[in-house]
């Protein structure tokens, strides 16, 4: 019989414990857009949340951030993987306190920034991002007319793989990516399919194995991007983008016909944090380096096989004229 | 009761011999159903044919992107201010921070001395010495690997996820335990839950919760729940009805029968629910964290990101020691329930003073590990793993992925699979018209089951489309029914073979305990590696999944056939070839047609997942549901994978419904 017992002693405290949790909560309203991780700030200590984006140029950013937040300001950094758009919910419901590198988002901006205004813009973070087409040098030197899109269909029995039948593949990558591509190949008569990888990982290696073969193929990328120095890419010349042809494409994304504009990118604060963050706050707005800085710390990441902190480590000891200029003034 | 998949625990086995004559007129029934199906068919297809020709007619689709689209948004801007987040959903929320904390920080006040050794302690206790050793080497290892803080995060957020899963499992299967009513409604709602791969409802979860472990909880626990109440219901429906009369001959009142005996007569079924509950919340761990778990498979899907198999390594064996720890620890407290108490483990650790005595030793040990400073697993004990898996997996990649000689690199198989066999299954099911595959629909499941089972698979079907989506869909069931293929292939053969020698299943068991408990994700960038991005790679990582599961049904099956019709063949004079063809097999029916029940369920998990690496289709939809906030099209994307395994789980379920079981 004491066993039985035991059991019903168990699921006694159990029940106890729920309620107590329900109850201790259950004082009138409870906001759950207010509602932090279970586990931030775990030994009382001051704490940020930042998102981390898939792309490695992303890590890097939380990575110097997090590093010089807890080594020279002591605070303790906790970071969350979301994709692109879940994170701009998130940081609007306080879950995380910043996204140090968004590539354009005009919705999101819109119902957040402007309409909620819970979420406050924190200016850029000093790189410039670029997506585009690209091809592997060691093809375009043997073929340099690749380089524009008016001779792609040239090429296409080339680029041919089992997943795009018989025509020609456009390698993408993860579907939260900004993207024109389905549009771009139908409105630019191209005979290619868009191939999805699924993510920048499957992506990223399925390039790496084209690449050690010396195979040809096309792909959706991205600038800054460590994997560049790995395998240098030469970009394929689309039509050139304009204003008119971006708010054509802005009333109907299925008529675009040009290439990817340029994004100085942006650094974004859940507005809570932006007005009550201290010292944090203002040292994540002074935030800002620039594409050479954020490619040597990615691709200590990414290929020299460091862990994003011991590449963040060895940035900020090379570089402390860079990071000085961010730290707050002291009162 | 190893890690092995729910529903084989939950599915009896009924008719596993059918006498001749009845077997005669099945067939004839068989017939009889063809026949009709025919008949209907050759009525209906003209008609169909000249209404709407052979691709799914635009005018029977309806698109719900508009309406989800309004929800979705009404959602996002009434959140923080509507009554039922308010002062509902809103504290349910809290209520999982609260407790996910309460645990999370009890944790780190124990410090790794005072876990540690409570787990072991508590393994000693109710599960004997081998276990605890078990328990003592996965949390060292753990800490070894320096992910002793994710998997404390881990370790909290399952400890409330289980005990969340086991009370509301619970409940509904007392509910279903003691009323027939309730117990007829709840069947098909628990066997739906238990074919719903759990990829397609994370997009609503999140959506109502928000990123982070709230959303995380819930979404475990309805895919954890289910066991558990069919477990409860199984085992007060089968309680003894002798024992049961003589209680309440005894005047016991309706209350205390259940809780003198119903209940303690089924307490080998709770406790099995308790341990499969917590192998589906463990299964939960890295696909949760792709709507902001923490922990664990936060690490698994960050290191997958930058591609870093031996840092993904690194985060899921701790995942895999703490299902295995569970597991063993649950299955063994499960087995020496009713047996005999001596056997429990040495004196002093018996009695109520044993719990008194696992506390003070657990509170010293974490007093110790307090005064000696290291709250957390000292960072200096810790291996780096990375670097040694990562060079492990290159230099395969190197030789495997073209250009061996006579066999051909793996990247050259994916390719001939792609081309040779996943093409013309998805272009032949794109173009068979819509009429006829109902129809194959139809016929399939009424031969395997009741026209009711028949019915639920083809309107799953036309669901699909209705909302839009055949293209998809029939793009998915092609690579399902194509990696099925090779893992029933695969599966039957090594289960035969571990059938057959005792010293190779010996062999293979922890293989399969290893594949069954290692999180997916961590193998799916090894095998865009070795099979390039695509279709390949996704059915590759279904097969890995689905394989053991399908090894341990045909062994358990080939094994449990009645020695005495063996032996009698074998005085007959037949081979062992005869015999495993014409009595083993034959006789193991029920057992393989399961077998490809759970393969296609798995099979089916996995593919969806196969969106990240190209697999294109459904599984792409939802995860760019996910990633883009479009609930419009992850919703119906994620309704399709239910409809999709639905009507699978009907056409491949083995015959056991016809007879009405008390199964729950």
């Amino acid at each position: 019989m004491s066993r039985k017992r035991t059991m019903t002693i168990g699921a006694a405290a159990l029940a106890g414990a729920a309620v107590l949790s329900l109850s201790l909560s259950s004082c009138g309203k409870a906001d759950m857009t207010k509602q932090t991780s279970p586990f931030a700030a775990a030994k009382g200590s001051k704490s940020v949340t930042l998102s981390v984006q898939t792309w490695v140029g992303a890590q890097s950013n939380v990575a110097v951030a997090k590093y010089l937040l807890e080594h020279e300001m002591g605070y303790h950094v906790d970071t969350v993987q979301v994709d692109e758009i879940p994170a701009w919910d998130a940081l609007s419901q306080g879950r995380v306190d910043a996204i140090l590198e968004d590539w354009g988002h005009p919705d999101q901006e819109k119902r957040y920034v402007k309409d909620k205004k819970t979420i406050t813009a924190g200016g850029g973070n000093g790189v410039t991002g670029h997506i585009g087409w690209f091809v592997p040098k060691y093809w375009a030197d043997k073929h340099p007319e690749v380089k524009s899109w008016k001779n792609l269909n040239k090429f296409a029995k080339q680029l041919r793989t089992s997943e795009s039948g018989n025509k020609g593949q456009l390698m993408d990558g993860s579907p939260s990516y900004v993207t024109n591509d389905k549009a771009l190949v139908k409105n630019l008569k191209l005979n290619y399919e868009v191939v999805f990888a699924g993510s920048e990982a499957a992506q990223i290696t399925q390039i790496q194995q084209f690449a050690k073969e010396k195979k040809p193929f096309l792909t959706y990328w991205y600038e800054p991007q460590w994997l560049f120095n790995q395998v240098p890419m030469e970009e394929v010349k689309l039509p050139k983008y304009t204003d008119a042809c971006a708010a054509k494409g802005a009333k109907d994304p299925k008529s675009i016909d040009c290439a990817y504009p340029t994004t100085p990118l942006q650094k974004f604060f859940n507005t809570e944090f932006a007005k009550k963050g201290g010292s944090a706050a203002a040292f994540l707005k002074n935030f800002k380096w620039t594409k050479d800085d954020q490619n040597e710390v990615s691709e200590s990441i990414a290929s020299g096989g460091l862990s994003a902190d011991e590449a963040a480590k060895r940035w900020v000891g090379k570089h402390p004229d860079v990071w000085k200029k961010w730290l707050p003034k002291k009162k | 009761m190893s890690t092995s998949t729910p529903p084989i625990a939950t599915r009896p086995l009924s008719d596993a011999v059918r006498p001749g004559p009845l077997r005669a007129v099945l067939q004839m029934r068989a017939v009889s159903k063809l026949l009709l199906l025919v008949l209907i068919a050759a009525v209906a297809v003209p008609l169909l044919q000249a209404k709407y020709g052979a691709a799914w007619p635009s005018s029977l689709t309806v698109d719900v992107s508009g309406p989800l689209g309004k929800t979705s948004d009404w959602i996002i801007d009434n959140r923080d201010s509507h009554w039922l987040f308010v002062y509902f959903l809103g504290h349910l929320s809290n209520a999982v921070v609260i407790s996910v904390r309460g645990v999370y920080l009890l944790l780190l006040a124990l410090g790794w001395t005072g876990v540690t050794a409570g787990v072991t302690l508590l393994a000693w206790r109710v599960a004997g010495l081998r276990i605890a050793v078990t328990a003592l080497v996965s949390f060292l290892v753990s800490g070894l690997l320096g992910m002793w803080v994710p998997t404390m995060q881990t370790f909290a957020l399952m400890v409330v996820a289980v005990a969340v899963s086991v009370a509301v499992g619970a409940l509904l299967g007392l509910a279903a335990g003691l009323s027939e009513r309730l117990f007829r409604i709840l069947r098909p709602v628990l066997d739906t839950m238990q074919v719903l791969p759990a990829f397609a409802y994370l997009l609503p979860v999140v959506l109502v919760f928000g990123i982070g472990v709230p959303a995380a909880l819930l979404a475990t626990v309805i895919y954890a729940a289910p066991p558990m109440a069919r477990l409860t219901a199984l085992g007060l429906r089968g309680a003894d009805a002798g024992v049961l009369e003589a209680v309440s001959s005894l005047g016991a009142t309706g209350r205390q029968r259940l809780l003198t005996a119903r209940l303690p007569l089924a307490r080998k079924e709770l406790l099995l629910g308790v341990n499969q509950t917590i192998m589906m919340a463990l299964g939960m761990v890295v696909i949760a964290s792709m709507i902001g778990a923490a922990g664990l498979g936060d690490r698994v899907y960050q290191a997958l990101a930058s591609v870093d198999v031996g840092a993904a390594l690194s985060a899921a064996i701790p995942i895999v020691l703490l299902a295995i720890v569970m597991d063993r620890t649950t299955a063994a407290a499960g087995e020496r329930l009713g047996a005999d108490t001596a056997a429990a483990g040495p004196k002093w650790l018996r009695g109520r003073l044993a719990w008194v005595g696992v506390a003070v030793v657990t509170a010293v040990l974490a007093l110790v590990g307090r005064v000696s400073g290291s709250l957390v697993w000292p960072d200096a004990w810790a291996v780096d793993l990375a670097r040694p898996v990562n060079d492990f997996k290159e230099w395969m990649v190197d030789h495997l992925y073209s250009g061996v000689p006579v066999v051909g690199g793996t990247a050259d198989w994916a390719a001939h699979f792609t081309d040779w066999v996943l093409n013309p299954l998805r272009d032949g099911l794109t173009a068979l018209p819509w009429y006829a595959t109902l129809l194959i629909v139809a016929a399939l499941a009424w031969l395997i089951g009741t026209w009711r089972t028949a019915l639920t698979a083809v309107l799953a079907m036309a669901a699909i489309g209705v909302l839009g989506v055949w293209k998809p869909s029939m793009n998915t069931l092609s690579q399902v029914i194509a990696a099925l293929a090779v893992t029933l292939v695969l599966g039957f053969g090594i289960g035969v073979l571990a059938a057959g020698s005792k010293r190779f299943e010996a062999i293979l068991r922890p293989v399969l305990d290893v594949m069954q408990t290692m999180p997916q994700f961590v193998y799916l960038i090894p095998v865009v590696a070795l099979f390039a991005v695509g279709r390949a790679p996704a059915a590759a990582a279904a097969v890995v999944y689905a394989l053991p599961a399908v090894i341990r049904i045909t062994t358990q099956g080939l094994r449990q056939v009645d020695p005495a019709a063996m032996e009698s063949a074998q005085s007959l004079g037949a081979t062992r070839w005869q015999m495993l063809r014409q009595v083993q097999l034959p006789l193991a029916r029920p057992s393989l047609l399961l077998a490809v029940n759970q393969g296609v369920v798995m099979v089916l998990a996995v593919v969806i997942i196969g969106g990240l690496v190209g697999g294109g289709a459904l599984g792409y939809d939802v995860v760019t549901g996910l990633a883009t906030g479009d609930l419009g099209l992850g919703l119906v994307a994620g309704v399709a994978i239910v409809c999709l395994g639905l009507m699978l789980d009907r056409v491949t379920q083995p015959t056991e419904r016809r007879t009405a079981g008390k199964g729950a």
